[in-house]
């Protein structure tokens, strides 16, 4: 069945696919043009906008006028901005040593030889899926009512009275909460990591008598390191980018205590009058948040164990 | 995993070196992935003891009060009516008197339920629609020409770098800027979500695009398909797996999000679930019996959607972390 014919067209085609393939770029570059029309007019022209705003002394309506980097200079001087950037570094690093901790044994523990272990990831995963906003206000029904009830039932002093509402202590009650969602994710992430290592690299190192801290330690932490990247960098992110939990459980008090930069930014940039200088202040925590984000890759990448 | 491959083989090489036979140390290497897994099982088991393993078993199963502790106390209040909350413990622990629905409803009209369950689930799901079709096909355009055309690797590098950008940072520009285009509404926060999750998306099916031969397409070109009829026939079907990732990864961080409705919808009456939430705060007022029972209905829906397809979520944020 003609088989030359068959011949000939493939030659032909061959021939064509110079030019075929021409016109096929210029159909993917159809597509692809706008797709970055609408990335650009969606993501890059605000970030410039904002900065553009951050010129200014806009205050979110009326006339406004050219201030230069006046915004940029008074960012650095302005205790409540300087406030929230401790407090949301505070915040994400405790969170991320804390999170990636204690996800990590439970994820050791999970991957054992256990009984039910489907249905205990699968439990252990909930906290993840909930919103964070309902999930603050669950929460500060416990901070508010419970854990004070309980503190006096039993006489310890620290419980008695709402974490939520002291200066001191409010931070900690944001942590847990988030901690509460966060250890869900990152476990997950563990125990994927934790079943890539090969069983063989255990049993060689059982034969070389390497056990407990010494086998997790020598061996098992250099090997799931790429999955330690990834979970460090998530939960710093998601860390600094905090709001739904500060939104329902302190609104930034007591006393802007607890205020983190996005909160900051929806707070006083929407209805306190100062969206120009909270753009500038936006555009420093785009800035900052770039420096994280590489410095991180950066020094973990490094790191990373190659089997 | 080239590597990792490379190195078990090394280990099992190291292992079975001192056997007799060097020659046949290779044959070994090949059969033993084969018979080890369940064998090993055993024997990883035995690395920290049984008992090791049965008091993990147990401190686990304790841990999972932490998980169900939040959930239990909702359930409970939510049946309860204000009377029975008394300022001790068990006031607010203890079992109802009687299970009345009766919050359910009265939360039900209040934070205009159904309304914001019906926007919750429109944008959610024209998202998600959305954004399977557009980013798997702009993943395919910028994968396909990547390694060819730096015009398609550059718009690769500049998309993806889009992932550094948190909306904290865009929000105030968003807010002017939908509003003067006259979006802002439900179909600006779609907008908003299908640009915002494009990033991520897109570095997905670039990614999945490997896995899809060449081959594939240049037959379809033989055949005398057109770019757009390969595309939708071919490549679409064939990265269903990456399309479920994708629409797990995008539902989730949709149907959660506070912030964006929160600022761009502020103008309108529409509610989602969430923000139906902090919107009637207030009209809760100390009725915590009917709070607690919206929270219940707003938490709801995405339970029952675990409950029904939890593994597919799982290996969706799984796959969506590591890839």
């Amino acid at each position: 069945m003609g088989n030359e014919e068959a011949k000939k067209e493939k030659t032909e085609k061959k021939e064509k696919k110079v030019k075929t393939w021409s016109r096929n770029d210029k159909i993917f570059l159809g597509i692809l043009i706008p797709v970055l029309v609408l990335f650009f007019c969606f993501n890059t022209l605000p970030l410039i906008k904002g900065f553009y705003y951050g010129l200014t002394n806009f205050r979110g309506y009326g006339n406004y006028d050219f201030v230069g980097l006046r915004n940029f200079k008074d960012l650095f001087t302005d205790a409540r901005v300087g406030k929230s950037y401790l407090f949301t570094f505070k915040y994400a690093l405790v969170m991320t040593l804390l999170v990636n901790f204690l996800s990590l044994v439970l994820a050791l523990g999970m991957n054992r030889e256990i009984k039910g272990k489907n249905a205990l990831r699968g439990i252990y995963f909930v906290p993840n899926i909930l919103g964070g906003l309902v999930v603050g206000y669950i929460f500060s029904f416990i901070f508010t009512y419970i854990l004070p009830a309980v503190g006096e039932a039993t006489g310890i002093g620290f419980l008695q009275n709402s974490f939520l509402a002291n200066t001191k202590t409010a931070w900690i009650a944001i942590v847990i909460v988030g901690a509460w969602q966060g250890i869900a994710m990152n476990t997950i992430i563990y125990i994927s990591g934790l079943q890539t290592v090969p069983e063989e690299v255990y049993e060689a190192c059982m034969l070389d008598g390497a056990s407990g801290w010494k086998k997790f330690s020598k061996i098992t932490l250099p090997l799931i390191m790429p999955f330690v990247t990834i979970n460090l960098v998530l939960c710093m992110k998601n860390a600094l980018m905090v709001f739904d939990q500060i939104m329902s459980l302190t609104k930034g008090g007591p006393s802007q205590s607890t205020e983190s930069i996005s909160y900051l930014i929806y707070n006083n940039g929407m209805s306190g009058g100062q969206f120009g200088f909270q753009s500038a202040n936006a555009f420093v925590f785009f800035v900052v948040i770039v420096a994280i984000s590489f410095m991180q890759m950066k020094f973990l990448g490094g790191k990373e164990e190659q089997l | 995993m080239d590597n990792k491959e490379q190195e078990n083989m090394a280990v099992q090489e190291a292992a079975t070196a001192q056997s007799p036979m060097p020659e046949a140390s290779e044959k070994v290497t090949e059969k033993e992935p084969e018979k080890k897994p369940p064998k090993m099982k055993k024997s990883k088991g035995a690395v920290g003891g049984k008992t090791a393993n049965v008091i993990i078993n147990i401190l686990l199963v304790i841990g999972c009060i932490t998980v169900f502790f939040p959930l239990y106390m909702t359930v409970i209040i939510a049946f309860k009516k204000p009377s029975e909350m008394t300022n001790d413990v068990a006031g607010a622990l203890a079992f109802p008197e009687k299970w009345n629905f009766d919050n359910f409803a009265e939360a039900m009209r209040v934070t205009d339920f159904w309304h914001s369950l019906g926007n919750s689930l429109l944008l959610t799901g024209v998202t998600v629609v959305i954004c399977i079709l557009l980013h798997s096909l702009a993943g395919y355009v910028i994968g396909r020409k990547m390694a060819k055309l730096k015009t398609f690797k550059a718009a690769y590098f500049y998309i993806v770098s889009g992932m550094f950008v948190p909306f904290a940072v865009l929000m105030m520009p968003l807010v002017k800027q939908t509003a003067q285009m006259g979006i802002a509404n439900r179909i600006g926060v779609i907008i908003l979500y299908v640009v915002f999750f494009m990033p991520m998306n897109m570095m997905l099916y670039t990614g999945y695009l490997k896995n899809i031969p060449l081959a594939l397409e240049e037959a379809a070109c033989v055949d005398g398909a057109t770019a757009w009829q390969t595309y939708w026939k071919i490549i679409f079907p064939n990265m269903k797996p990456m399309h479920a990732t994708v629409a797990v990864l995008t539902a989730m961080s949709t149907w959660n999000d506070v912030m964006t409705p929160l600022v761009i919808m502020s103008g309108t009456d529409q509610n989602t679930l969430p923000l139906a939430q902090l919107n009637f705060q207030t009209q809760f007022g100390t009725n915590y019996n009917l709070a607690f029972a919206s929270y219940l209905l707003a938490l709801l829906p995405i339970l029952i959607f675990y409950i029904i397809c939890q593994k597919q979520i799982i290996s969706g944020v799984v796959n969506g972390a590591v890839k």
